[in-house]
């Protein structure tokens, strides 16, 4: 953490108190591996572009208080391409992930420096509503998190909010469509009335994806969406990934790396809070250019 | 036996110490619950066995000729000055034939409550046509005759230590061996208001007074209580006055009731000029003192909602506002309202802060108004207590248990809206 701030060329100001749980961890994970920060370079190897770029990422910081979670990272994400990103626990991949859709926002002591556009138009400006930018940018969390209502109004809280459907018959056609892509609609089309909760984990987290494609976002961010779910409910999720990516840009934060190679076309590795490397999901799976990549794929650290 | 121990050894050696310790401090929690509610089975024996008897009250049948020379001597009834008390105590000594003199008659007289005129009053006023007949009426016996009945009064005692004479005993068992004396259900003490005679004294004026000063609280302090919570849980901006503010609140919900009661005074009565001993004053007492309690309870409430609801609904593009109130509140209801009939309860349960304000007033006609002078129960329960009448101390303890009957049904419907509203995630 000290070299993180002996780093940081705009210190955050003193009296903004530091977010636990994120210091600790980056703590913890820097005193495991001392050394290796040294073997850090600066610059992110592999290749940052993408062919058809929709968010694009430019140069961003974040500060947790005192703490640099992670620094100068660059990024382009494609569309309709599904990202990656791996690395350690606390090495800032779903830090940077809650910056494409300003979820850092409701964390008080956070602060996001850098460019983040999305179609072109910077996500940070000022006359940004966050409101309007989650509409176009959904979130996918760890956690199944259904809301404690039924099936139905789970899937048709996102539409309601926004008003995109004018009545009842064009609501019950937005929650059909988007169950099915969900691929949970057989299981639940005679029990839309039942509480979201009674579902198995699987099945909730493909509620929130359903009630996530209802809004008909342009991205899709996923914070480790199978981390609590068993081998099968994960094989489903990565199938409706594949099928998903037709139509939406998907980033998936992720500790499986096997995952990572099932759905993703290209891989950026964190570590500490730096974009390491980036690359086409082969290349960095074959043929990592950058050490500290190749010890995390091969197991070493991590 | 080897020299160094096995951890099995070790792990044994050390279980009969820990086994110890366990069963002693079972039993010391035992012992603890048990001096608990053997308190708690005291005190409501005791009560009940003093209260109880409240709920009875002796009374006295009396044939009271209602005669036209008395209550229309001009050929009207006249209601307002008509001596009623004159045909209760004809009544009386045609009941009992063979007292005579000025003063024994005295002493018959005190027998029957002053009520029973009130009530051959109300009977008239009520049936006009019944003048010139002949009614059975069963009118209320004095508190004394009551207490002496119920067994409160000791009739071995020397006639100079206790209230009724040989004499008044004598005519008691009289009427109570020719069947015209009864103990019955005690309606006065819900129907009336306070009264300098014990038998004819009611807890309704101060039920009222009670209802509507919670009333006044229930409208004020829930919507202002946890729309404050909701403000600083999810709107304030986390700095050093928010958490002054937090300090603040924390310090007023212990602050003695009493001080909530003077601030009353100095701010609702005398500058506001707002009425004394009124409902509508105590009740905003009782707001400032329920107040806290609600802000607290209710912030817990909100702190208790799982941040991954929040995180999915702000994920959907919903505004803080939509996240609040389309999901925060509904999962913070049963809490929010459990701390609201918590602190309902705790306000119901004051008399410190009324007396301040004057609810401590000997108040005879129930409140029928937010604005009316009326006291509250447990202030009821104080000025009773400190009445010199014996009849007054059964009905102090009928009082609170009709207090704690409220209190009770309180915390039950607090309870049962929390397994109703209670949602699972």
């Amino acid at each position: 953490m000290t070299k993180a701030s002996t780093e940081n060329p705009t210190p955050p100001p003193p009296d903004v108190q530091e977010s636990e749980a994120v210091s600790t961890r980056g703590a913890a994970a820097l005193a495991e591996m001392p050394e290796r920060i040294s073997e850090l370079g600066r610059e992110t190897v592999g290749n940052i572009r993408s062919d058809n770029p929709f968010m694009v990422a430019e140069d961003v910081n974040v500060y947790y208080g005192d703490n640099h979670a992670i620094q100068h990272v660059s990024l382009e994400i494609g569309k309709k391409e599904v990202i990656a990103l791996i690395g350690p626990s606390g090495c800032g991949k779903s830090t940077f992930l809650r910056c494409l859709n300003r979820m850092n926002d409701t964390i008080e002591t956070a602060r996001v420096t850098g460019n983040i556009t999305l179609d072109g138009k910077d996500i940070y400006r000022k006359e940004q509503d966050p409101v309007a930018l989650r509409a176009r940018v959904g979130m996918v969390f760890q956690k199944p998190n259904p809301f404690p209502k039924s099936i139905y109004d789970n899937v048709a809280y996102g539409p309601r909010i926004h008003g995109l459907a004018g009545d009842r018959a064009e609501l019950d056609n937005i929650v059909h469509t988007s169950l099915e892509r969900a691929g949970l609609l057989k299981e639940v089309k005679d029990r839309m009335d039942e509480p979201g909760t009674s579902l198995s984990g699987g099945q909730q987290q493909r509620l929130c994806i359903a009630r996530t494609i209802a809004v008909d976002p342009e991205v899709i961010l996923m914070d480790e969406p199978c981390s609590a779910l068993d081998p099968i409910a994960t094989a489903r999720i990565e199938d409706l990934m594949d099928e998903l990516c037709e139509d939406y840009a998907i980033v998936i934060v992720t500790h499986s790396m096997q995952q990572a190679a099932r759905v993703s076309k290209r891989v950026a590795y964190f570590h500490l809070g730096l974009l390491v490397e980036v690359d086409k999901t082969d290349t960095i799976f074959t043929n990592p250019q950058h050490k500290l990549t190749e010890d995390y794929i091969t197991g070493r650290i991590g | 036996m080897s020299a160094v121990k096995s951890t099995r050894e070790k792990v044994e050696a050390g279980l009969p110490r820990r086994r110890r310790k366990e069963r002693t401090f079972k039993l010391v929690g035992l012992l603890a619950t048990t001096v608990g509610i053997v308190f708690l089975g005291v005190f409501f024996s005791t009560l009940i066995a003093e209260g109880s008897s409240a709920f009875k009250q002796t009374f006295l049948q009396l044939d009271i000729e209602l005669s036209e020379d008395v209550l229309a001597p001009d050929g009207e009834l006249d209601l307002a000055y008509a001596d009623f008390d004159g045909l209760v105590r004809t009544a009386l000594r045609a009941q009992l034939p063979e007292v005579s003199g000025r003063s024994d008659r005295r002493a018959l007289y005190r027998i029957v409550s002053v009520g029973a005129a009130y009530q051959v009053r109300d009977l008239i006023a009520a049936n006009p046509e019944l003048l010139g007949t002949t009614q059975s009426m069963w009118v209320p016996a004095a508190s004394n005759v009551d207490m002496l009945i119920k067994g409160n009064i000791d009739a071995n005692l020397d006639e100079t230590l206790r209230p009724v004479s040989d004499k008044q005993i004598g005519w008691v068992r009289a009427l109570e061996e020719a069947g015209r004396l009864e103990t019955r259900f005690n309606k006065a003490l819900f129907s009336n208001g306070d009264s300098r005679e014990p038998e004819l004294a009611g807890i309704k004026g101060a039920v009222m007074g009670s209802l509507y000063m919670l009333l006044v609280t229930l409208v004020l302090a829930f919507p202002i209580g946890v729309a404050a919570a909701i403000y600083l849980e999810e709107f304030a901006p986390k700095n050093r006055w928010s958490d002054l503010i937090e300090v603040n609140i924390n310090n007023l919900a212990a602050v003695p009731s009493i001080v909530f009661g003077l601030l009353g005074l100095a701010v609702f009565i005398n500058w506001a000029s707002l009425p004394r001993s009124a409902p509508v004053v105590g009740g905003l007492v009782l707001t400032l003192l329920t107040l806290p309690v609600i802000i607290i309870a209710s912030r817990a409430a909100i702190k208790a909602v799982p941040p991954s609801i929040r995180e999915a609904a702000l994920g959907l593009g919903a505004s803080q506002t939509q996240v609040v109130f389309h999901h925060v509140l509904p999962l913070a209801m049963p809490g929010m309202l459990t701390g609201a009939i918590i602190g309902m309860s705790r306000a119901l349960g004051e008399s410190a802060p009324l007396l301040m304000i004057g609810m401590v007033a000997f108040i005879v006609d129930v409140p029928a108004r937010l604005t009316d002078p009326a006291t509250a129960l447990p202030v009821q329960i104080y000025l009773w207590a400190d009445s010199p009448e014996r009849a007054f101390a059964e009905r102090t303890s009928a009082a609170i248990i009709v207090l704690l009957g409220f209190l009770l049904v309180m915390n039950l419907t607090a309870v049962i809206l929390r397994k109703r509203m209670e949602r699972k995630w």
